[in-house]
């Protein structure tokens, strides 16, 4: 038996449509399965895993916490990978951007008033697509591959942040501890809904954002660069796009998106910098932007799936103890069926026998 | 004092160079696998695991290569098989290698490990200073010696190495002279895989005896860019190997001897000097794409 791939005449807008549940549905099965091997419930794991977590008005909140950074960092990734940029440095675009957006807060705690949160949110975005620019720059300049460099620099980011934490920025009354001065009351991100929960304008930006970037790539010229570039940089070239321009805007559109999602964590949900920022949101938004196929209105919907892994991880290590990193492996998992998935909406799978040694003349050219 | 610095480099080094030596064996095959990061957390833990529980360090090296490899197939199902962006595909092996072997591994945290020591030839390794550098390193330090003299043999001078290369350079006409593209990528890949696993059993077996979660740190990724910085050649892949393990040792004297600079500097001195390699390696164009293999990252359908 071997697999065959026929490719189809046209891709098919079923499996278009169809893949990322196909996907989801695989992942569940093999999340089953991975219950069962660990010898529990498989039913009640998943319940608690994807369903509990629904059920109660604060847990939405906390579910719109752990969305507005993935979905933020996603649509921004989503420009990257359709004009074939391979931004994978999110992370640490997300980790500068949290800490230029704090130095306000940190840095001048008496400088008090209404104009604090603008100016943060702003560095925050300026921040990440700074540091989002040095890969950029790098490729246009000396065709550095962007890949290895941007993955490098989240471990750069990281010591950054771990030595201004323990080091200039460490709280002088907070016993040692390696954490900023909390932010002050100017320096929150306010919640949308206090009444009920702790979710913060982090989540309206990341909806405005991903409402804009669709509108910039369905409706724009910019967006069509965008696709043309990605998918013909012979035919983009022969429109008369440069493909230099490109990677510096996706780039920056990408790094600058991260750096909001980290200062508005960081103002939002944490109120002040620590070691660790992030558990993982600018590795899991990859995830995100290939389940949200790319685009910025199956983004939101990937972001909520992947936000309710996180609190499905934390609802299954209390309820009925496993370990939290499940939550981690399932996403990993999910890519895969992800991009197993898109094969379907280009070709056809055609499982064939082996050919019989009775047939020579067909066996002679495998 | 200088003879134990060199022989410390020669154990951040091998493992790099393992693993850097599998994955140029990929690219040359015109297949790149960003997995390796992946594979070889996952070859760290189950290394680690099944050297802690048997007793016996050989077969944890077993066990990781075999979990290495078997990793590199999932890989080669879908990339291959399945002609999946192999970018988005290795991304999502690191990805889900990170995730798995935190989970698997949570309960060996802490736990007491067990060690590859070094071999002691008699008489050799008293031979004065190149005697313990030559003739009383780890096991797997020779390995990957014998792993760069079989891999620069097999590719310059056997037909299969040619065809490997060939299949790399230009897929289309190597399946027209009738080599079998996807089965050669899968062997490169699961080679690679391969590797990767024992680099990754390097880690938790020979160089820190323990499991910590992202123990690989990324010299997956490191391994990766040591290929581009060989420009996909063996012996070149030593040299980066071996001036990177410098740079890690060096910063980790650095840190011990308390000079006044912050440590989380030094400590991302390897991850800076990536990426100035990768600039200053990358900046000749032409340099560039004469050596790479040319269909690196395309996948291939045979039409039949």
């Amino acid at each position: 038996m071997r697999i065959e791939l026929v490719k189809r005449p046209q891709h098919s807008a079923l499996f278009s449509a169809l893949s990322p549940f196909i996907a989801l549905v695989l992942t569940l099965i093999a999340g089953a399965v991975m219950f069962s091997m660990m010898g529990k419930n498989p039913v009640e794991a998943l319940y608690y895993f994807f369903i509990d977590p629904l059920r109660e008005t604060w847990s939405l909140h906390e579910l719109a916490v752990k969305a507005a950074p993935l979905i933020l960092i996603a649509v921004g990734l989503a420009i990257c990978y359709l004009s074939n940029n391979w931004n994978i440095g999110a992370e640490g675009q997300f980790i500068i951007g949290a800490i230029a957006g704090s130095a306000l807060p940190v840095m001048f705690p008496d400088f008090q008033s209404p104009i604090v949160l603008p100016l943060m949110l702003m560095m925050g975005i300026i921040g990440g697509a700074a540091y989002a620019a040095i890969p950029a720059w790098l490729k246009v300049r000396f065709n550095t591959n962007e890949i290895l460099t941007s993955l490098m620099l989240v471990y750069v980011a990281q010591l950054f942040l771990d030595w201004m934490v323990r080091g200039p920025w460490r709280n002088p009354e907070g016993f040692n501890f390696p954490e900023t001065r909390n932010f002050h009351s100017f320096a929150i991100l306010p919640e949308i809904w206090p009444a009920s929960g702790r979710a913060h304008w982090g989540f309206i930006f990341a909806i405005l954002a991903a409402l804009a970037l669709w509108f910039v790539l369905s409706r724009t010229l910019k967006g069509f660069e965008v696709k043309v570039i990605g998918q013909s940089p012979r035919a983009g070239r022969f429109a008369g796009f440069s493909r230099s321009r490109m990677v510096i805007f996706a780039f920056l559109v990408s790094g600058g998106l991260a750096g909001l999602a980290g200062i508005s964590e960081v103002s939002g949900a944490i109120g002040q910098l620590r070691t660790t920022i992030s558990p993982g949101y600018g590795f899991a938004a990859i995830i995100v932007a290939f389940l949200g196929r790319l685009n910025p209105l199956g983004i939101i919907a990937a972001g909520l799936i992947l936000a309710l892994s996180y609190l499905g991880g934390e609802a299954a290590q209390i309820s009925i103890g496993v370990t939290d990193k499940v939550a981690r492996s399932f996403q990993g998992m999910l890519l895969f069926f992800v991009l197993a998935c898109d094969t379907l909406i280009h070709y056809r799978i055609r499982i064939t026998r082996p050919v019989r040694a009775s047939a020579p003349e067909v066996q002679s050219h495998v | 004092m200088f003879e134990s610095i060199l022989i410390t480099i020669a154990t951040a080094a091998t493992p790099l160079l393992i693993a850097a030596m599998g994955e140029l064996v990929v690219e040359r095959s015109g297949v790149l696998n960003l997995g390796v990061e992946g594979m070889m957390i996952m070859g760290a833990v189950t290394g680690f695991a099944v050297a802690a529980m048997t007793g016996s360090v050989w077969l944890g090296v077993f066990a990781a290569i075999l979990v290495g490899a078997a990793f590199a197939l999932l890989f080669g199902f879908l990339a291959l098989t399945l002609v999946t962006n192999q970018v988005a595909t290795g991304l999502a092996l690191t990805l889900f290698g990170l995730g798995l072997s935190g989970m698997l591994g949570e309960s060996f945290v802490g736990q007491p490990g067990v060690k590859l020591g070094a071999i002691d030839i008699p008489m050799l390794s008293d031979l004065p200073f190149v005697g313990r550098l030559i003739f009383g390193q780890d096991p797997l330090f020779y390995v990957s010696i014998l792993l760069t003299i079989g891999v620069a043999y097999f590719l310059f001078s056997t037909r299969a190495g040619l065809m490997l290369r060939a299949v790399g350079d230009n897929h289309v006409s190597a399946h027209a002279q009738g080599i079998n593209v996807i089965g050669i990528r899968y062997l490169a890949v699961i080679f690679g895989g391969a590797c990767a696993g024992l680099a990754g059993a390097y880690l938790s077996i020979v160089y820190t005896p323990q499991w910590v979660e992202n123990m690989t740190a990324g010299r997956g990724w490191i391994a990766l860019a040591l290929v581009v910085f060989a420009s996909w050649r063996p012996w070149r892949i030593v040299a980066g190997a071996y001036l990177f393990g410098g740079v890690t040792i060096g910063q980790l004297h650095a840190q011990a001897l308390g000079v006044g600079v912050p440590s989380q500097l030094l400590s991302s001195l390897p991850y800076l000097a990536t990426i100035v390699v990768l600039v200053l390696i990358s900046r000749n164009r032409r340099l560039t794409m004469m050596n790479t293999p040319a269909s690196l990252g395309r996948s291939f359908v045979p039409d039949r």
